[in-house]
């Protein structure tokens, strides 16, 4: 049933404030690493200081006898797992993959890899402890580039990856995990009919989700086996089934808590020191913290791809594309498993075409496995995918937004992966660049404007609510879906809005994973939307049942009674003569007319709108130095139904910023011993308060028909456009068109002197 | 760990005595702002860190007869505080003030971004433009250095065992002199110096009367290059001077390609810098 | 491995405690005191989640060892609000929604609220600047930037 039609609504789309805000104003908020317990050890990881190496032994009798330690594990306290996909965020993930990534068994696979851990009763005593485990290890030649990854001769990380999807089989294991491939249409012919073709090549570095705050936990393992753990994620309930396999005990002897998540963006939907945690908790028999520091964050959670992209574009002379192709090699990091499929869904999909094709490879080297970052994948095809675009539409002397215009995906457009599009927002989007004040403000010497456009699919899900009426007619929302950016808050608008109670009647709590079913992650832009729907869906159960008292307590018919700004009424004349009976005077009834009330709703979220925007950028460039100053930055994108529209623009706006750090000076630097050189904030540079200029945000709403309210998820097609706009509006500045990112300034500078 | 001590002496002769007896390594700590991540990441292991901001001597900012003395300990939040100094040498107060973020400005000190010997530190270029001169205290008495002479290498000093840099004189400058610090970094605040250029000279009327140029993050220290002066002094900083300005210092750098720059990057933007940087001093100095 | 006792005062409080000497005054503050209310995002000075004020100092407290707080005045994050009064700076950026996961949040308002002491009419640029300091990865700062510039205001009686 879909209210997207309703007029005014009474809390859908104001900006109440959050209510989970005080705490995080005060410090008061527990992150991941901001709980202790009586008797508590600290943890500390043993990581590879080398590239590739086989492990021939790990010696931790030095480690266990010193005072103060209390466990030791490595690779024997994990039982090797046999090959399993599972879903994590928007990708899979493999469980035996996962017990190597954890704890690394036959090999180590990149710097940082995790190789042992001890649980002491101090930090120190657990530093000490790490440097008396004895690892004799055989350093092996690295492979770090994708391209290099994939030459015959590249050295091999497992011996048993051999390229699926490609026609015969391999005979020899490779690098090349998987190639995928994606289309409709004659290639060939599209390629012929076109009156310019531009066949262009990207190279971009991984980059990191760079939250804040780093991966923490706090696991308690009882002498029988049972356990908790407090832990900074995205999904508590993923952490569960994934420690609980690790670990091989029954999911519901685990409880798993999530803490307040000093940002994740993807980089918190797997486990990296949630199942060593515990291990080291239960053979200790004592509480463990164990949180990594900012060093090991960028070594060992989940960075992007670096990836290689090749587009080839044709258009005819009138702006529309004719063909439209893409290769994508993605470095997937340690394990197979890169987001190389979304980024071939999305690379083409705002525009309307005849004939696309995108082939995307998966290919392992010696970094860390990658982890989703905010729609994982995209960004990397898509800046590849609009720099081509924005050159053609130059090419043919065409304006960049009425270039897109002309080839805009709209309702009925059927996207290169296959199935056809509901009601969307890109032209919508695309109009309110072209009318925006930003798309028609002079520009200066040495500056210059790009444009580009994305989508995100989003997703829906398992989601588990439950919606308890109290005694004094307040309620407690219990959902599954951690807090990342103020969905307490959205949830219980839309359950007000349901009820026609006030917002401040409800509470919104995160439910750890004893309290409700199963809960897929916050993450996929799938929060607002599926806890959205499910919460509605408890609210209207709730309703009925509160007209049903009602109707018990005036031995009416239910049908003669109605629900309206949170009372029960009679229908109508006909009915009776009755007071409307407030929430609070059931709830104060409840127990005497059936017991408490409660409404709750396990469903598997459908119907996910995608989300399309256009951004525009700004920039001016120092000729000189090759610095890079973004002046203006504005982004346009369908919400669908904003329930708070400050959460939104906020999504927009550290999206946006996401992309210029991406765009700019983001990238991991690798030494030619296959180590990282910068694992930290100083030299892995995220762009700081004074980098930035204010970041205008439209709000387009185009309802998506299957959500109640409207709602599309917004959290990551804002950091999809704005990479290629930023390389868009240097092109513009410049006259030159670089081909890699970041364009940080020694690469700009090299490319303005070589162009003369 | 564990073995670390920590003393915070209150007189500079008990301070060199106990870096003097010290076996093992022993630092000084001052704000803390390099030595804190050194012994994070496990670089250092001293067995005492002596800490000097409770020694008067290594603290305030004073004019006197000979010029402008800083502290050794004197913050960079301090120097951004003192409007006499700024007005004096600008180019050294905004070098020093370019040291890291706010909260690093309230901690780092000049006698330890000076010690801590990174040919990348901000406040060096200016100090030696300026002509400054380190006064060092030791077990065998007190001597002075030139600014230039102090870092050796990265992370290395002319300091002998038991010596601490007690402060910095910036010697009095004459009527017409102008000094200015620029520095090239990815971002706008936060980064380590690409190149750093600090350039101090004095006109007469429309005539460059002295000056001199350094640069950091350009080589294994940061560098004095007479050869950059002489291309500005007699000059008007005319383009041709310029030219010459530039192309002497790129010829000075002998850099390294390391995560923030290339050689080639380096060598080109000092140029740059030192240009931007000699225009400033040229403004401040006709003031 | 003997440890330091040091008496110090925290949010006005006197207060003492144990340290190892290697202990930061950040690991005091969140692992003996259990004020975990400022963060360690870095532990290297690069991201301010640990800004405290040490003798009305704006530092981060990763680079300050916990010995060095004897006889000095440390103000954090927990001492902003007034009892159940939030000071402005955290009433504006509850209006302002000017966080989302919240993590930066107690370093950003200790850095602004130092600003503000020193500067009660910042420009847009001084207060971007002066926050450099203070790592976002959610917001953009955008909203951050308005919070801190609308709270000056209503501090300055505007």
């Amino acid at each position: 049933m879909n209210d997207a039609a309703h007029g005014e609504y009474k809390w859908i789309g104001t900006r109440p404030p959050r209510p989970d805000g005080v705490d995080k104003v005060t410090g008061r908020a527990k992150f991941g690493a901001d709980t202790a317990l009586p008797n508590m050890l600290v943890g500390a990881v043993l990581r590879s200081p080398h590239a590739h190496a086989k492990i021939k032994s790990i010696d931790i009798s030095k480690a266990e006898a010193l005072p103060g330690v209390k466990a030791v594990v490595s690779r024997d306290d994990f039982q090797d797992m046999p090959s399993e996909m599972v879903p994590a965020g928007e990708m899979m993930v493999n469980y035996r993959d996962m017990v190597r990534n954890v704890m690394a068994r036959e090999k180590v696979l990149y710097d940082g890899h995790a190789v042992a851990a001890v649980a002491a009763t101090s930090a120190s005593v657990a530093r000490r402890a790490l440097k008396l485990i004895e690892v004799d290890y055989e350093v092996l030649p690295h492979v770090i580039d994708v391209m290099a990854a994939m030459k015959p001769d590249a050295p091999l990380l497992h011996d048993d990856i051999f390229t699926e999807g490609v026609e015969p089989v391999p005979d020899k294991a490779s690098n090349v995990a998987k190639r995928i491939e994606i289309g409709f249409g004659d290639m060939a012919a599209g390629f012929e009919a076109a009156a310019e073709v531009i066949e262009r090549e990207f190279d971009t570095q991984p980059v990191h989700q760079g939250y804040i705050e780093p991966h923490a936990c706090l696991a308690d393992v009882s002498e029988d086996g049972q356990a908790e753990l407090f832990c900074s994620t995205q999904g508590q309930y993923l952490v569960r089934a994934h420690c609980a396999r690790l670990l091989g005990m029954d999911v519901s002897r685990l409880r798993v808590t999530a803490s307040e998540i000093g940002g994740g963006f993807g980089g918190k939907t797997v486990v990296y020191i949630e199942p060593v945690a515990l291990a080291l908790s239960r053979k200790a028999c004592r509480p463990v913290k164990l949180v990594m520091s900012r060093d090991e964050v960028f070594r060992a959670s989940g960075p992007t791809s670096g990836a290689h992209v090749r587009i080839k574009l044709g258009a005819a002379k009138d702006g529309t594309i004719t063909a439209a192709e893409a290769e994508l090699f993605y470095q997937a990091g340690a394990f197979p498993g890169s987001s190389v499929q979304p980024a071939a869904m999305c690379a083409f999909a705002p525009y309307a075409l005849e004939a696309v094709n995108v082939v995307g490879w998966d290919v392992v080297s010696n970094r860390p496995k990658i982890s989703a970052y905010r729609a994982p994948g995209a960004p990397i095809s898509v800046y590849a995918v609009e720099c081509v675009l924005d050159e053609m539409a130059a090419r043919l002397g065409l304006d960049p937004v009425d270039f897109r215009l002309k080839n805009a995906a709209k309702e009925g457009t059927k996207a290169a992966y296959g199935p056809k599009f509901g009601p969307i927002g890109m032209i919508e989007s695309l109009e309110a660049a072209k009318a925006h004040a930003h798309y028609q403000a002079p520009l200066g010497p040495n500056q210059g404007r790009g444009v580009a456009s994305g989508f995100w699919f989003n997703i829906g899900g398992e989601t588990c609510v439950s919606l308890n009426l109290n005694e004094d007619g307040t309620l407690n929302l219990l959902v599954g879906t951690p807090d990342i950016g103020g969905s307490r808050a959205s949830m219980a608008m839309m359950a007000a809005e349901e009820l026609g109670v006030d917002m401040a009647d409800i509470q919104t709590m995160i439910g750890d994973t004893g309290s409700l079913g199963f809960n897929f992650l916050s993450a996929g832009s799938r929060t607002t939307f599926s806890t959205g729907m499910a919460t509605v869906e408890a609210a209207r159960t709730v309703i009925e049942e509160l007209r049903r008292r009602a109707a018990k307590i005036w031995e009416i018919d239910v049908d003669a009674v109605v629900w309206e700004q949170g009372s029960a009424k009679p229908a109508g004349s006909n009915a009776g003569e009755f007071e409307p009976l407030s929430i609070a005077e059931l709830a104060k009834q409840a127990g005497a007319t059936g017991g408490p009330i409660a409404g709750h709703a396990e469903i598997n979220a459908q119907g996910a709108g995608p989300s399309l925007g256009t951004q525009i950028v700004d920039v001016e460039v120092d000729p000189e130095t090759g610095g890079i100053t973004v002046l203006r930055h504005t982004v346009i994108q369908d919400a669908g139904k904003a329930i708070h529209p400050a959460y939104v623009e906020g999504q927009y706006q550290g999206g946006a910023a996401q992309c210029i750090g991406w765009a700019l000076n983001e990238e991991y630097v690798y030494g030619e011993d296959g180590r990282l050189q910068n694992p930290g904030f100083l030299d892995y540079r995220i762009p700081v308060a004074s980098d930035l200029p204010m970041i205008d945000t439209v709000i387009i709403e185009v309802p998506n028909p299957s959500h109640p309210y409207g709602v599309r998820g917004v959290g990551e097609t804002p950091i999809i456009p704005g990479i290629a706009a930023v390389a868009n509006a240097v092109s513009g500045a410049l006259g030159i068109r670089l081909s890699q990112i970041p364009m940080s300034p020694p690469r700009v500078l090299k490319a303005i002197e070589e162009a003369g | 760990m564990g073995d670390m001590r920590y003393e915070a002496p209150d007189s500079l002769d008990q301070a060199v005595a106990l870096l003097a007896a010290a076996d093992g390594q022993a630092r000084v700590l001052a704000g803390g702002t390099d030595l804190l991540v050194q012994l994070r990441s496990g670089l250092i292991e001293p067995g005492l860190v002596v800490d000097i901001k409770k020694i008067d001597e290594m603290r305030g900012i004073n004019e006197e007869a000979e010029g402008w003395r800083l502290g050794a300990a004197v913050t960079g939040a301090e120097v951004g505080e003192h409007a006499a100094l700024k007005s004096a040498w600008p180019g050294v107060s905004e070098a020093i003030e370019l040291i890291g973020s706010t909260q690093v400005q309230g901690r780092a000190t000049v006698g330890g971004n000076l010690c801590n010997a990174s040919p990348a530190a901000d406040s060096v270029p200016a100090m030696i433009a300026a002509g400054a001169r380190a006064s060092i205290a030791g077990p065998k008495g007190r001597r002075e250095l030139a600014v230039e002479e102090l870092a050796t290498g990265p992370g290395q000093t002319a300091l002998e065992q038991g010596e601490i840099v007690v402060s910095l004189l910036l010697p009095k400058a004459p009527a017409g002199t102008g000094d200015a610090y620029l520095r090239m970094i990815p971002r706008t605040e936060m980064d380590i110096a690409i190149v750093g250029a600090g350039v101090c000279l004095t006109m007469d009327s429309d005539s460059c009367a002295a000056a001199r140029v350094a640069l950091g993050a350009v080589a294994e220290t940061a560098l004095l290059v007479p050869a950059a002066a002489e291309a500005l002094v007699g000059s008007n900083l005319d383009e041709a001077a310029m030219a010459a300005l530039a192309a002497a210092a790129s010829a000075a750098c002998r850099p390294i390609d390391d995560k923030r720059g290339s050689k080639e990057y380096r060598i080109k933007v000092a140029g740059v810098m030192a240009c931007r940087a000699a225009r400033t001093a040229r403004q401040r100095a006709q003031q | 491995m003997a440890k330091y006792h040091v008496t110090t005062t925290i949010n006005g409080d006197a207060v003492e405690f144990l340290c190892e000497p290697e202990q930061t005054l950040l690991d005091v503050l969140r692992d003996e005191l259990y004020l975990t209310g400022s963060k360690e995002g870095c532990a290297t000075g690069d991201c301010g989640a640990c800004s405290i004020t040490l003798d009305g100092r704006l530092v981060c407290s990763c680079l300050v060892l916990g010995v060095e707080a004897e006889g000095r005045s440390v103000e954090t994050i927990e001492g902003m609000a007034d009892g159940d009064q939030l000071h402005p700076l955290q009433q504006k950026f509850l209006d302002h929604a000017a966080l989302q996961c919240g993590v930066c949040t107690p370093g950003v308002l200790v850095a602004a609220k130092s600003l503000l002491e020193k500067n009660p009419d910042p420009s847009e640029t001084e207060v971007r600047y002066w926050l450099a300091g203070n790592l976002c990865r959610c917001t953009g700062y955008d909203k951050i930037i308005r919070a801190v510039l609308d709270a000056a205001a209503e501090m300055r009686g505007a």
